[in-house]
């Protein structure tokens, strides 16, 4: 096997996917969920409904925040479906120090640990303990309708302070904790239980839509990312590169919900990647508000595949198939390529 | 060290004499002062080490107190009124928590109308917010109240607010000892959390619980209110060997000892009212006063004791409970169910109108006579009540009150009505 020049060459084409955990390469090349001393941070026997992109995302995102700092993390969390499906005794989930408030105030709450850690670390500078730089770092975490709609203020406020916390935002696009209702990540056309598959416009208006990411770039925090679950290699090695900054630091995570979304438990990884590969989900990073790195389109799928893999857009299928909804969509899509070059040729801000 | 200073800076160079390791501030009159004087003295050097975060919001305010208090730091914060009410849902949850903040309430009114002016109506809002609430009457026991709180808070694990009258307090410079740092020192330990977010011992804080636990979560709750019953009084005992002055407890009696009148109050409106007794006492009335120091643990017992006495007492408020009366008043009965004793509501000093000597001469006055009304609205204005009465039967379309009212009495510039 050759070495691997960036993390987009380890392929593993024996089995046909980008599958995570590979101890065959090269030990620097390996994934934090390939090495026998990860954390588990998100242990077996919560109650997450089988195929939650969200349980997914969680356990790879915060072992690999684990990994990054030794163990020394604190753990905040908003209210919502990784909330409550992770903490009911004695069944919780967490082998990390976590605390939960409330659905809109996860980055104030993550703020408050901040500050008491770096005061304590001042005070141990004082008495010749270290140097005044907290050893243990924080990371909050929250649904989407926990971060881009009721804790938005907070966030915007953690970003503008550029608090020393990492939020990561784990986005499947409506309230699915309180039974799949409308969130400001919702897309248009998609169906929810208070944007129902009725009336001339079925599903969620097209409205002008809430980019958090961009809206973090805007902030100009150290570092924005996004990943998906379909991407774990990628999105462990943006959250081990969050964790080696310091400042506010955001990344959004798409993770298919097969209960809210109506599509096949088994298929959330290929939900996700559908996302991706039609141009409608762009994965890219940026620091100090400038996109550094972008995840380039490998098989360029139209967006009406994603869509037909999931329920909540059926009624864009049957009984007539509605083209003009499926071409606004698509347009979405095309102007989100265009904007990121998501299909450009040239490396030069390949990640 | 004495010195003539605003009740507020008073307050502040007290907090930072408990040496918080957190402080979050967000601006909202009457508090402002307050987190002002305290962000001088963190960007100076005065008080270090400690993290002074300007937040967005009340809400987040309340927010990373929270968060920084359950990380293992001595965490304050202060508001008032509309931030009070902003920041309620991580009110509860502080106290739900077991998060043991202190915050400053600089009591004002809660609108619309929109009113900056002292009243109780926002700590009152709070009373069943799980906080431990303690009462000023003067600068010197605001700044004394804080220490204090520091000491309860964290021996309890339970959040303490510390409420002073804004503008009447927080606004006035008059003559207050602040605590001596060595004193401080000595009477309030190092934070040793209950609880707390630590790497080495990992605990999961703020978990889902059902109807199997809830209940019992609940009533500790209130075992640490009954609890704090027991501390106030021994805190404030051990103050004063410490400092030398009275300050705090669950309730203080002012010339009660043979008195058939009581009236009871909460806060600075005290000092008026003891002028008000020596005045009549020189009049041979038989009258007296009891402060409550603590609403919250409400001290049922302390206060049945201080006036089971009295043929009658008169509940002066400064907040209303709309539909029903008085908040204090509610309690007050309970404490004193069973005793022959009648119970006046009088609502006084609401958006801080003045509660002058000559009005509560005229309220004792009826007292005595048991001519009082059940509940009485102090120096209320009837005719300007009765003609908004008038006009909402007069037309459909009646107007905003409030609007009406203010060009009625010709406070804001009026044109033809």
């Amino acid at each position: 096997m050759t070495v691997p020049q960036t993390r987009h060459q380890v392929k593993f084409y024996q089995v046909g996917s980008f599958a995570v955990g590979n101890r065959l390469v090269e030990a620097e090349h390996r994934s934090v969920q390939s090495t026998t001393d990860r954390a588990n941070a998100l242990t077996s026997g919560h109650r997450a409904c089988q195929g939650c992109g969200e349980a997914l995302g969680a356990r790879y995102a915060m072992d690999a925040a684990m990994h990054a700092t030794q163990g020394q993390m604190v753990a905040v969390n908003a209210t919502g479906c990784l909330e409550v499906f992770s903490t009911p005794y004695p069944e919780t989930s967490w082998q990390v120090p976590w605390l939960h408030s409330l659905f809109g105030n996860a980055p104030a709450v993550a703020t408050g640990v901040a500050a008491a850690l770096a005061a304590r670390a001042a005070k141990d500078q004082a008495r010749g303990i270290g140097d005044g730089t907290p050893s243990v770092r924080v990371v909050a975490q929250g649904g989407d309708g926990g971060t881009v709609d009721i804790g938005f203020g907070c966030l915007s406020g953690m970003f503008e302070r550029n608090d020393d916390v990492l939020y990561i935002c784990y986005d499947n696009e409506a309230y699915m904790n309180t039974g799949v209702q409308r969130s400001g990540a919702t897309p248009p056309a998609a169906r929810t239980m208070t944007t129902q598959a009725v009336g001339s416009e079925p599903g969620a208006p097209f409205g002008q839509g809430k980019n958090v990411p961009r809206i973090a770039m805007a902030h100009e925090i150290p570092y924005v990312a996004t990943a998906t679950v379909s991407d774990l290699r990628d999105l462990e090695y943006k959250v081990t590169k969050a964790m080696g900054m310091h400042g506010a630091r955001y990344i959004h995570v798409l993770v298919p919900c097969p209960l809210g979304w109506g599509s096949p438990a088994g298929l959330t990884v290929q939900v996700a990647r559908a996302a991706t590969q039609s141009g409608l989900f762009p994965v890219f990073e940026a620091e100090r508000g400038e996109v550094t790195g972008v995840t380039r389109i490998r098989r360029l799928t139209p967006v009406e595949d994603y869509l037909r893999m999931q329920k909540r857009y059926a009624h864009l299928f049957s009984p007539t198939v509605r083209e003009d909804v499926i071409e606004r969509i698509q347009a979405q899509a095309d102007r989100t390529i265009a904007r990121y070059g998501l299909l450009d040729t040239d490396d030069s801000t390949e990640a | 060290m004495f010195r003539q200073v605003e009740g507020s800076r008073a307050v502040a160079e007290t907090v930072a004499a408990c040496r918080p390791d957190v402080i979050c501030a967000y601006p909202i009159s009457p508090q402002t002062h307050i987190v002002e004087a305290l962000s001088q003295l963190v960007k100076a050097g005065r008080l270090s080490p400690c993290e002074y975060v300007n937040v967005e919001s009340e809400f987040a305010a309340m927010s990373v107190a929270i968060g920084a208090s359950a990380a293992g730091a001595r965490t304050y914060t202060a508001t008032a009124s509309q931030g009070l009410l902003f920041m309620v849902e991580a009110v509860y949850n502080a106290s739900g928590l077991g998060l043991p903040i202190v915050m400053t309430v600089a009591n004002r009114a809660i609108g619309a109308p929109i009113n900056i002016w002292n009243d109780h109506s926002d700590s009152m809002s709070q009373r069943d917010s799980g906080w431990i609430q303690l009462y000023a009457r003067t600068n010197q026991e605001a700044a004394d109240l804080h220490v204090q709180a520091f000491r309860l808070a964290e021996e309890l694990s339970l959040p303490v607010m510390v409420c002073m009258d804004g503008f009447i307090l927080t606004h006035a410079v008059e003559r207050v000892d602040i605590p001596e740092q060595a004193d401080v020192d000595a009477f309030l330990p190092p934070f040793e959390p209950r609880q707390v977010l630590d790497p080495a011992e990992p605990v999961s804080i703020g978990a889902m619980v059902g109807p199997e636990a809830f209940t019992e979560v609940r009533y500790l709750a209130h075992a640490k209110q009954m609890q704090a019953l027991e501390l106030i009084p021994q805190i404030a005992d051990e103050f004063r060997d410490q400092f030398g002055r009275d300050s705090g407890g669950l309730v203080s009696s002012y010339r009660t000892e043979d008195a058939r009148t009581i009236i009871i109050a909460l806060g600075s409106v005290l000092g008026t009212i003891q002028d008000v007794i020596d005045a009549r006492r020189d009049m041979r009335r038989k009258i007296g006063a009891v402060g409550i120091g603590s609403f919250r643990p409400f001290p049922l017992e302390a206060l049945r004791e201080a006036v089971g006495h009295a043929k009658r007492v008169v509940v002066l408020e400064k907040s209303l409970s709309v539909g029903i009366g008085g908040p204090v008043s509610a309690n007050v009965r309970t404490a004193l169910a069973g005793l022959d004793i009648t119970t006046y509501t009088v609502i006084a000093g609401l958006g801080g109108r003045p509660i002058t000597q000559a009005s509560l001469h005229e309220v004792c006055e009826l007292a005595r006579d048991d001519e009082l009304e059940p509940l009485t609205f102090l120096d209320i204005n009837w005719d300007v009540v009765n003609r908004e009465l008038g006009r909402r039967q007069a037309r459909r379309r009646s107007g905003p009150e409030a609007e009406n009212i203010l060009r009625d009495i010709g406070t804001v510039a009026s044109g033809p009505v």
